[in-house]
């Protein structure tokens, strides 16, 4: 297989604070007690991609991820870790891992991803047009259960979640206008000629870039190259392609463009033959001279991959989509945690202790080790390995990670208490954070908090 | 002749038998036809004949239009007359339409309209409409069937009662090098809901300076999806409420049912009046617009697509004719020789003789034309009773009713011959040239204003005059005029128009010449390149750079364009009235208006003028005495420039507490709330970085001087100091300036505490 995978796992996600920390990059962050990078590795393994290259931000963390990945993927995957400098941004750190890439084609895919969409399917698309880039493009994730939560309100006051607006061609294959980040507050401007070219163009605005691409190597490595201000791969390069698809810049060494550069009588012929094999697209129509005579215009091709609605697709890259991801796979989307359901729908470990009159829900998770006292109610949340939960306990859409330690009487609603931590007796927690170690000390009650170790 | 006529109208449209017998009963269709088209593309054709009138495939076009209606179960039709509306009314009279069952049509006339917007007022006034109606003008030809469009309009509008009109549009994609279509009408661009059908933007006078389509953001805030079209085309058929009259008459500055109403109705969100696209697939529907689309849809009746309105089938006044193979229509009693040749996709009229030799192909010959021997006609239209004489050449022109063309005269292609002209022996008409028995009219409307704003009375003067004097004036012209066109010639060459020349391959008959394609293909290069430059430039300044100047670059081109005019426009007037000693009150009255035009805050304009006033500063000459720095003594030491002589910041500051001891009170009626201020301190901060560095050194002491004034208040300057806090250490080097300023306007106030 002609592809390279690049899995981005990122570093320690600011935004993401006080979930991750030096300990725990943010590729590692459980999901139903799975690392969040695991559910990559899984789908590249399911589409019988085995060569991979994970790039983390900072040494400690790549640290970490490399020792996870060694441990867990031993014998199925051959990973290679590569370490760059933080806050690279995803385009620097294509830059740097630049000498490694030799396939024609690579496979970009974002490590906080959470998703069962095959990346076969994504790089079958990126063949089929022969593209410089192929985006995947999934449906804006319903973010919510905690409608009545801060964040949720805010988002619903606002334009309820808005990532990109994506303008494709009416078969939906190629992407013709892409706008993220400060642009969504501009109003959109769609340029003409491209309009022109294509005649239609459907903007949507309901659609989001989901972060896995399929570059042409040279392509991508020229950009890099030629543009060394550019930082991320969404809101620099893909742009970029995107804008230049009709008057392109890149000389691509490639079979296709490269006939076409180099063109004498010969080749023109095997191009309009080529050409002729399938309807040509626009791209083509558009090269062509004013009387159809041999190209005259590079054009290059970016395609998308729809993921379809039943398709699960959505990045964990903030504290509400790290809540939501975790209720959605012991939830909906339950096929992607991997473990057996049991009869009430939630997934007990055996070795796990329940004491008398304690309930735990369906769409529960409890991990390995863990006890539970009496007269407990567990419901939509994930319980990890080895917590000590006392009696009277309610945890309600929450997320509780390993070894965490909670006393009687606690009441834990929509808040993610990370390991190690320690909840003393009657504690009360709203919409909270409660980072790596945290001690909170008897009877206290927060709401929308963030709570964490003083940084050293 | 009956039975013909009956197939016809049941093949147009079994549209009657499904709608809905209630509705059909309760409410007749009514429909209004605009017998004037309000622009002058088809003179000098239309100085002597409207527009209506003139024969599409030897029948008059309201013909076409007129059966169409009546096919598609409209009951009542208003045609509004407007230039030469007596001819319109007699020919009507004359014809069939007044006497036929079921469908009335009914004339309306007025002279002193000039555009579709006053007509629709008209109308309006009349009280004639009672229900939905159609609105069309007379030089459509369709044969769609109305039923789904106008129960799709129904049900909307039942649901939504601010659903007032549907558009019948059809898929043409605008070829992308000449941005026209195959009608030669400008491209179109068209946002339209994929689901609801509704209409959310368009552009038809596509500016071609602008690269971009700019969708408003509100626009996606609230439909996820939206489709942007470049491949339709407005077939100008609309379905209308009765709503859509009224509107016409509360926005009495609606003129083009375009330009005006449909872009007035998507832009006012107050209302929240909708517009939705109904689109045809398989029917036909297309407007003659100008000679080009004369010739494609001409094209178009000869090779059936407008089935049953075609030369052979009898649907109004038409004369008996033929079809033979190869597309050849002929009427009776023509005379042919054995050596003529007719090609294919033609139409030969009643009674037209043709000589020998002579060959024709895709054209069209009117009625009682005599065409000699060796003539050479190649897509053209030949209109009734034309005399060619041996051995012409013709191709892609038109040419009027009674025309003669000497022996050996050549028509270059684009060539429009007006009724009656006579063209000279051997002479050779040059391409695109118009020539008409009428002078051109001198008068040259402004701009836009000729679009809707002509072919009104002054046009029915001219026909009038022409008619009367016809006889004079052919004699008259034939002596003075005869070297134009040839020995024996009768008429005028008109000149065209200024800025017209390059443009005028676009919209006559003949085919695009293929260097203007390749031309056009490299401009569109070009222009592309532009497009990619300034988009990179963009966004380089739009994402990269850090998020204190991202709010700046957040400003669209437009409204950045805006505000640099207005503060122009700004600075224009204030300079006049320092020059003309104006009254503050008045030059107060003149931003004001200016600030309404442009849709400006009071924060703009207290920018604006504030930025007037510097700039006065500075220009005003430093010539006063030196050392005035002590009218202003400030307590605060200055960080003095290098580069600034003491003396003359010194002038400069002078200048400037002048001028705004002056002009203080228009500064004033500017400064609200304490907003204002502070866009006043930031423009000063603007300026001082770039357009004017010489008071980038007198900072403090001017704000000093403001605060004097008591323009701006401490409060403006201390939060204006508060906001600059967190900035980057280069945009605060005015607050360093004025520390020591700020620092005693803080224990000020603290002591007034």
């Amino acid at each position: 297989m002609d592809f390279q995978v690049v899995v981005l796992a990122g570093g320690t996600s600011k935004k993401l604070v006080p979930l991750v920390s030096k300990e725990v990059p943010k590729a590692l962050l459980p999901v139903a007690n799975r690392p969040v990078l695991s559910y990559v590795l899984e789908q590249l393994e399911l589409s019988n991609i085995k060569d991979l290259i994970v790039v983390v931000e900072g040494a400690d963390a790549a640290l970490c991820v490399g020792g996870w990945i060694s441990a867990a993927y031993v014998d199925r995957l051959h990973v290679e870790v590569a370490t760059v400098p933080e806050d690279v941004g995803t385009a620097g750190a294509l830059r740097a891992i630049a000498h490694h890439l030799t396939a024609k084609d690579v496979l970009v895919v974002s490590g906080d991803l959470v998703s069962d969409v095959p990346p076969g399917a994504v790089t079958a698309a990126h063949r089929r047009h022969d593209a410089v880039v192929t985006a995947m493009i999934c449906s804006v994730p319903v973010s919510g259960l905690s409608e009545a939560g801060s964040s949720g309100a805010k988002d619903k006051t606002k334009k309820p979640g808005r990532y990109n607006i994506i303008g494709m061609d009416p078969t939906k294959q190629f992407l013709l206008h892409i706008a993220t980040g400060a642009e969504l507050e501009k109003d959109t401007r769609i340029r003409k000629s491209i309009l022109r070219a294509v005649g239609q163009m459907d903007i949507r605005a309901d659609l989001m870039d989901a972060h896995m691409y399929a570059f042409n190597r040279s392509v991508l490595q020229e950009v890099l190259d030629q543009k060394d201000k550019f930082q991320s791969l969404k809101q620099d390069v893909l742009p970029y392609l995107v804008r230049s698809q009709l008057k392109s810049e890149i000389l691509i060494n490639g079979a296709p463009q490269g006939q076409q550069a180099k063109e004498n009588g010969n080749d023109k012929v095997s191009y309009r033959i080529l050409a002729n094999a399938s309807t040509p697209s626009f791209h083509e129509l558009y090269a062509l001279g004013p009387n159809g005579s041999a190209p005259v215009r590079r054009t290059h091709k970016c395609c998308v991959y729809i993921a379809s609605n039943s398709k699960y697709c959505v990045r964990l890259n903030s504290i509400q989509a790290f809540m939501d991801i975790n209720r959605d796979v012991i939830g909906e989307a339950n096929h992607l945690s991997g473990y057996n359901f049991s009869a009430q729908n939630n997934i007990i470990h055996p070795s796990a202790e329940l004491g008398s009159k304690t309930t735990v829900g369906p769409h529960c998770m409890l991990g390995e080790g863990s006890q539970m006292g009496d007269k407990c109610s567990v419901k939509r949340s994930v319980i990890g390995r080895h917590c000590r939960i006392g009696s009277n306990v309610k945890v309600v859409n929450s997320v509780v990670m390993n070894h965490v330690t909670i006393g009687d009487g606690c009441s834990i609603q929509g808040s993610v208490i990370c390991s190690n931590a320690q909840l003393q007796e009657r504690v009360a927690l709203k919409d909270c954070q409660v980072g790596l170690g945290y001690v909170v000390s008897a009877g206290c009650e927060y709401k929308g908090e963030s709570l964490a170790r003083k940084e050293k | 002749m009956g039975a013909q006529k009956k197939r016809a109208a049941a093949a147009a449209a079994a549209a009657r038998v499904s709608e809905d017998p209630d509705d059909l009963a309760r409410q007749p269709l009514q429909a209004i036809l605009l017998a004037d088209s309000f622009t002058t593309k088809f003179r000098p054709i239309t100085l002597e004949r409207p527009k209506v009138l003139l024969p599409l495939v030897n029948v008059p076009m309201i013909n076409y239009t007129l059966a169409w209606l009546e096919a598609a179960g409209v009951a009542e039709v208003f045609v509004f007359c407007c230039a030469h509306s007596k001819q319109v009314i007699d020919y009507l009279e004359n014809s069939e339409w007044f006497s036929q069952p079921n469908f009335t049509v009914k004339t309306i006339e007025s002279h002193n309209i000039i555009s579709a917007g006053d007509a629709l007022r008209l109308i309006y006034e009349q009280n004639v409409i009672h229900g939905d109606f159609v609105l069309i003008s007379g030089d459509t030809v369709s044969n769609m069937s109305l039923t789904q469009a106008l129960q799709e309009h129904k049900e909307r509008k039942k649901k939504d009662n601010n659903a007032v009109m549907t558009m019948i549009i059809k898929k043409s994609k605008p070829s992308p090098i000449t941005r026209q279509s195959r009608l030669g009408t400008d491209e179109l661009f068209m946002a339209i809901d994929p689901n609801t059908k509704q209409l959310l933007y368009y552009e038809d006078k596509a500016d071609h300076s602008k690269g971009t389509i700019c969708l408003d953001k509100m626009l996606l805030a609230e439909n996820p999806s939206i489709s942007l079209h470049n491949d339709k085309q407005d077939c100008y058929i609309d379905i209308c409420s009765p709503e859509v009259l009224s509107l016409f008459t509360d926005n009495f500055d609606y003129q083009h049912l375009r330009r005006h109403f449909v872009k007035g109705l998507l832009l006012d969100d107050i209302m929240g009046y909708k517009i939705f696209t109904h689109e045809i697939h398989s029917s036909y529907a297309a407007r003659i617009d100008n000679y080009r689309s004369y010739d494609i849809v001409s094209k178009d009746i000869i090779q059936r697509w407008t089935y049953p309105y075609v030369p052979d089938v009898k649907f109004c006044g038409n004369r008996a004719t033929k079809l033979e193979r190869r597309g050849m229509y002929r009427a009776l009693e023509i005379e042919q020789s054995r050596s003529a040749q007719v090609g294919s996709f033609t139409v030969i009229g009643y009674g037209t003789k043709i000589g020998s030799n002579s060959k024709i192909s895709d054209s069209v010959i009117g009625e009682g034309c005599t065409i000699g021997s060796n003539v050479l006609i190649e897509g053209s239209y030949i209109w009734d009773n034309v005399i060619i004489e041996d051995g012409c050449e013709l191709r892609h022109v038109i040419v009027c009713d009674g025309v003669i063309m000497k022996a050996g005269a050549v028509l270059k292609p684009g060539v429009v011959l007006s009724f009656k002209v006579v063209i000279g022996e051997r002479f050779v008409v040059p391409a695109y040239s118009k020539v008409s028995l009428l002078q051109q009219p001198t008068v040259h409307d402004s701009d836009e204003e000729l679009e809707y704003a002509d072919n009104s009375s002054g046009t029915v003067e001219f026909s009038c005059t022409a008619d009367q004097s016809n006889g004079e004036m052919t004699s008259e012209s034939s002596e003075a005029h005869k070297p134009k066109l040839g020995t024996g010639g009768v008429g005028y060459i008109w000149s065209i128009c200024e800025g017209g020349q390059e443009e005028e391959w676009r919209h006559s008959v003949a085919p695009i010449p293929e260097d203007k394609l390749t031309e056009l293909s490299e401009a569109m290069d070009d222009d592309q390149e532009l497009v990619t430059q300034d988009r990179t430039a963009l966004s380089t300044s739009g994402e990269l750079i850090s998020d204190s100047n991202a709010s700046e670059g957040d400003d669209n081109e437009d409204s950045k364009d805006d505000s640099v005019y207005f503060e122009k426009e700004v600075e224009a007037t204030f300079l006049r009235a320092v020059e003309e000693n104006v009254k503050v009150d008045h030059v107060i009255l003149e931003v004001n208006s200016l600030r309404l035009s442009y849709n400006m805050t009071s924060a703009d304009c207290a920018g604006a003028v504030f930025y007037s006033m510097m700039k006065l500063a500075i220009k005003t000459p430093h010539s006063s005495a030196i050392g005035l720095l002590t009218l202003y003594p400030s307590p605060f030491s200055m960080v003095a420039s290098n580069a600034y002589p003491i003396y003359l910041s010194g002038e400069l500051q002078q200048n400037t507490a002048n001028i705004i001891t002056t002009w203080q009170k228009l500064l004033k009626s500017y400064l609200l709330e304490i907003d204002e201020e502070i866009e006043i301190i930031l423009k000063f901060e603007e300026m001082c970085l770039e357009s004017a560095k010489e008071f980038s050194p007198l900072f403090a002491r001017i704000l000093h001087i403001l605060y004097d004034k008591d323009i701006l208040q401490e409060d403006a300057i201390l939060r204006w100091a508060d906001e600059k806090e967190g900035a980057d250490e280069s945009d605060k080097v005015f607050v360093r300036q004025s520390e020591k300023f700020i620092q005693w306007l803080r224990e000020a106030s603290e002591e007034e505490d």
